[in-house]
């Protein structure tokens, strides 16, 4: 960009899908507000119950409908309320995520991290890292064509 | 005695299987054609596209149109066919979500091009690409144009039912030219076909366990397949838990996994990724380095989750670009 054309308009802000477990890494998000800390408001936190909920259309859809990355957010291994979930949503990530390399989307633009309740920093350096990260790589920019309509001449003749 | 109502029948990017499929109903088209006048089938009766136009909007009481639609011949002959239609049917995985054609998606039209005119080694390297217009001394010659992206039928024209499989089983098909005929149709929009999975018909569904738990996969040449054991359970990615019924497990039958042709029942938005995380759920390993391993047998994972519906999907194509 030509010196002097970049100011805060300018900068591309991406938009980021969070899924946090409600026992793990939503209560670090939780006490990271709490506690005052500061990063950048460019994720949207989607609070499931445990990040083996996490279904990959969900990840999908957030990325059609204008997300640039994705993050998941569970408990560590061990951990989970549920026991296996988040072996789950490990073996899901692993399998989507090298498929989406193949489909011309940078392995950076989704993220699986563990996040305990009590590492509200980590909730922190994450985003901040993630954010800086889909900066460099800039907006996916996804073509879609949507479904045809029906046209006011094909409704008359249609039975 | 009046008129038959009049249907038709057309293809784009396909395969012929479609239409192999009607011709499969056997006694079953004489029925139909008791029925209906069939006013145009390039497949199997001489026809023009002046026949087409010819007709009334409307004139023809439904078009079962099957392929994918990749260039602008085929865009002009699904708007041509709507006009005159009052329904339209997507016939077959390619029309209703892209099919293999649509894998092509993966692909920008140039890389496509190149290596079929130019990198193939049957091919000079300095090949003359295809291109809409040539003009020779006498005669302008023109060509369809080859669009960038392959598209399902009703990502192109509205589509009112959609028939699935590659192809269509005989039951389905004759399933709904019944309730075409006798106008008992479905909420527009219906795929017609059961809407359960696949293992709710699968006949081995006795044999698949409660709760799957696989240390490995493996492709089908490289284990001696148990053919009356869960394919799943074995090992094999066998796609029924994400696909639609109504090919009476054909493939199974025969001892080979299922691919899913079928498109995924209503509860399923996008087949790959539920195919995927069904898959993913079924292994045992809980580590990393466990989980890649046992995922190494699986080499190509957009073409074989999204084999049949990547046009259809939520992503519809691979970000690409062009050497």
């Amino acid at each position: 960009m030509p010196n002097g054309q970049e100011d805060a308009t300018t900068v591309f802000e991406p938009r980021i899908v969070a899924f946090f477990c409600n026992w793990c890494t939503y209560l670090a998000s939780d006490l990271a507000g709490s506690s005052r800390m500061k990063y950048p408001p460019n994720s949207c936190v989607i609070r499931l119950m445990c990040s083996g909920r996490v279904d990959p259309q969900f990840i999908l859809n957030a990325f059609a409908h204008g997300a640039d990355g994705v993050l998941i957010g569970g408990c560590h291994p061990g951990d989970c309320h549920y026991r296996e979930g988040n072996y789950k949503a490990l073996r899901r990530f692993r399998l989507l995520r090298r498929m989406l390399v193949k489909m011309g989307i940078e392995e950076e633009r989704v993220r699986l991290e563990w996040i305990s309740a009590a590492e509200a920093d980590r909730v922190r350096d994450v985003i901040r890292e993630m954010v800086g990260k889909i900066r460099e790589l800039g907006p996916l920019k996804l073509d879609l064509v949507p479904k045809a309509e029906m046209t006011k001449a094909e409704e008359l003749i249609h039975a | 005695m009046p008129d038959k109502p009049k249907i038709a029948l057309y293809w784009c990017a396909s395969c012929g299987g479609c239409d192999e499929a009607v011709v499969d109903l056997a006694e079953g088209v004489l029925t139909l054609t008791d029925a209906v006048d069939i006013a145009f089938w390039p497949v199997a009766l001489d026809g023009k596209r002046s026949d087409v136009e010819n007709l009334a909007d409307g004139g023809l009481l439904a078009t079962l149109i099957n392929g994918a639609v990749r260039n602008s011949e085929q865009e002009e002959m699904a708007h041509l066919l709507r006009a005159k239609s009052q329904y339209i049917i997507a016939f077959g995985a390619c029309a209703h979500l892209g099919g293999i054609p649509g894998l092509a998606n993966l692909y920008s039209s140039q890389d496509i091009l190149s290596a079929a005119f130019n990198d193939s080694p049957t091919t000079e390297p300095d090949a003359v690409l295809p291109r809409t217009n040539t003009l020779d001394e006498m005669h302008a010659l023109g060509l369809p144009e080859f669009r960038e992206t392959v598209k399902t039928l009703d990502q192109v024209i509205a589509v009112d039912y959609y028939i699935p499989g590659c192809p269509p089983s005989r039951k389905v098909v004759s399933e709904a030219l019944r309730a075409l005929v006798s106008g008992e149709l479905p909420d527009r929009g219906t795929v017609l076909a059961p809407n359960i999975a696949l293992c709710e018909e699968c006949p081995r569904k006795e044999s698949k366990p409660e709760k799957l738990s696989l240390e490995s996969l493996h492709r089908t040449y490289g284990i001696e397949i148990d053919p009356e054991k869960c394919l799943l359970a074995q090992g094999i990615v066998c796609l029924g838990m994400g696909t639609r019924a109504g090919c009476d497990a054909a493939c199974i039958r025969g001892n080979m996994p299922c691919t899913g042709c079928f498109g995924p029942s209503d509860r399923v938005r996008d087949q790959g990724a539920k195919l995927l995380s069904a898959l993913a759920s079924s292994l045992s390993a809980t580590e990393t380095e466990a989980i890649d391993l046992a995922l190494a047998e699986l080499p190509d994972e957009v073409g074989t989750f999204y084999r049949y519906s990547l046009p259809g999907s939520l992503l519809q194509r691979a970000l690409v670009h062009s050497k």
